[in-house]
């Protein structure tokens, strides 16, 4: 089978994504249809000296981590090895959130630390001419399956529609929301909440961001098992260009109402909403799911 | 609903808080509200089918009447302190140009919660004018005016003491006129809800 050859430089990174892809299920079958030409983890055919020393031919480039001109591997600056291999690459493909919009290193001393194409929601100039064979699979770190079915849809051809922030609608046209399966307690607002339980929403107190992240963690389920919210965890917004906030585990909220509203809905609505489903008192909602006793 | 039968609808909604204000929510029959309209008692059900139905129709139609003028001053690009001073304004106006619409809200919805178990749960029935306390509230704290706290300990000191003045005014026990408390009030409930 013809193989894609596939480039992953690490930039400034954590290589949370790296280790998050060991985990994808069909890893073998994915080797058989891509061949990594240089890995930070995995043996590949060159070496990181070769591919900053020569011109190898590749069909992607992925790029894991955030980018500043500071940053060096193989003493040279990850910003011309990005520039080299983005000429020679079809498609360019930003893993995880760091190397789509900066991500936690934009905290770091490096300076002018910043995504491929985004700064937070802001354009930058650096790859600009590049953008337009780039897609951003943001994401801390990105989801398996949502990495390797882009690189297949990439093999076969497929349209990748994206949006404003560069990322395939396919997975971020919906929000982290969307098949929680703590939905009835977020309609009748019940945050009742203790971490790693299963009852109650965590949206009202807990500080979940689910209602305003673009995602799919509650379609295609991690290790395909679970998500963070399914598990007790509030979702933190890690697929979002403002991505880490402060204070991930509590809803910022002014004279009770919550700063950020899910998406989209005005603030008129929500609380008119609101204040109807908070006026009723559900007892199974506010017991245990099961009791042991 | 058309437009003539609007009109009915309102028109019922306001005898009947004259009515209930005058002669008191108890005492006030369907029959007394539809002869003072000159309506058949019949006809009168086609519009609301008990009398506990058209009192929960009632607190809906006040409080979309006041979140309704609430909403035009949070709208309004001016500080906390003036968006302060504009409701209440407008909520004793409102006590004095329509006594009926203020004192039902005091003396029946309030005192009554029997009529309204059932149908108006929690703050269901006055929702519109809560939303609007909740938007001005949350504004003035994000734009850095209000002091952070629970909904509610600012909700019952801003309604508590409006109601308080409202009432004491239909007892005929202030020495001057409504109006003439408003900035008073303004700079004291402004000065107990700013940082």
């Amino acid at each position: 089978m013809e193989k894609l050859k596939v480039l992953w430089l690490s930039a400034l990174a954590c290589n949370g994504n790296t280790h998050a892809f060991f985990n994808y299920p069909q890893l073998e079958h994915f080797l058989d249809n891509f061949e990594f030409i240089y890995h930070p983890v995995i043996d590949s055919q060159y070496t990181l000296k070769d591919i900053v020393s020569k011109d190898i031919d590749c069909d992607i480039l992925l790029v894991e981590g955030s980018v500043s001109e500071e940053f060096l591997r193989a003493d040279i600056s990850i910003v011309d090895i990005i520039k080299k291999y983005s000429k020679i690459a079809k498609r360019i493909v930003a893993v995880g959130t760091c190397a789509s919009y900066g991500g936690i290193f934009k905290e770091s001393n490096y300076s002018d630390v910043s995504g491929l194409f985004f700064k937070e929601d802001q354009e930058v100039e650096r790859f600009k001419e590049f953008k337009d064979k780039s897609i951003n699979l943001s994401g801390c770190p990105v989801h398996p399956e949502i990495l390797a079915n882009t690189l297949f849809a990439i093999k076969k051809e497929l349209k990748i529609t994206l949006d404003a922030m560069l990322r395939p609608k396919e997975y971020f046209a919906y929000t982290i929301h969307n098949g929680c399966t703590r939905n009835e307690y977020f309609e009748y607002k019940v945050d009742n909440h203790e971490f790693g339980e299963l009852e109650g929403c965590m949206f009202y107190d807990h500080g979940c961001q689910a209602p305003f992240t673009h995602g799919s963690c509650n379609k295609l389920l991690w290790n395909e098992v679970n998500s963070k919210t399914r598990s007790g965890l509030p979702c933190m917004g890690c697929t979002e260009p403002g991505f880490p906030r402060e204070n991930l585990f509590s809803t910022k909220k002014n004279m009770g109402i919550p700063e950020k509203l899910p998406l989209d809905i005005g603030k008129r609505t929500y609380l008119t909403l609101a204040g109807i489903t908070k006026a009723f008192k559900i007892d199974r909602l506010e017991k245990k799911l099961m009791d042991n006793k | 609903m058309t437009p003539k039968k609007r009109q009915k609808y309102e028109a019922i909604i306001q005898k009947s808080l004259e009515l209930f204000s005058s002669k008191g929510f108890y005492n006030t029959t369907i029959p007394d509200i539809a002869g003072s309209l000159k309506m058949s008692v019949g006809n009168m059900y086609n519009y609301f089918k008990s009398k506990d139905a058209l009192a929960k129709d009632i607190i809906h139609y006040i409080s979309s009447y006041l979140g309704e003028k609430i909403k035009l001053i949070n709208e309004e690009d001016i500080s906390t302190k003036e968006k302060t001073t504009k409701i209440i304004k407008m909520y004793f106006d409102t006590a004095s140009s329509k006594p009926e619409m203020i004192d039902y809200f005091l003396r029946i919805y309030l005192s009554n919660r029997e009529v309204f178990a059932e149908s108006c749960q929690g703050m269901v029935c006055v929702n519109e004018f809560v939303t609007e306390i909740m938007i001005y509230f949350e504004e003035g704290v994000k734009c850095g005016d209000l002091r952070d706290q629970d909904f509610f300990s600012a909700f019952g000191l801003f309604m508590g003491y409006l109601g308080g003045m409202v009432f004491l005014n239909g007892e005929n026990i202030l020495p001057k006129e409504l109006d003439e408390y408003v900035e008073d009030i303004s700079n004291n409930i402004y000065k107990a809800l700013s940082v």
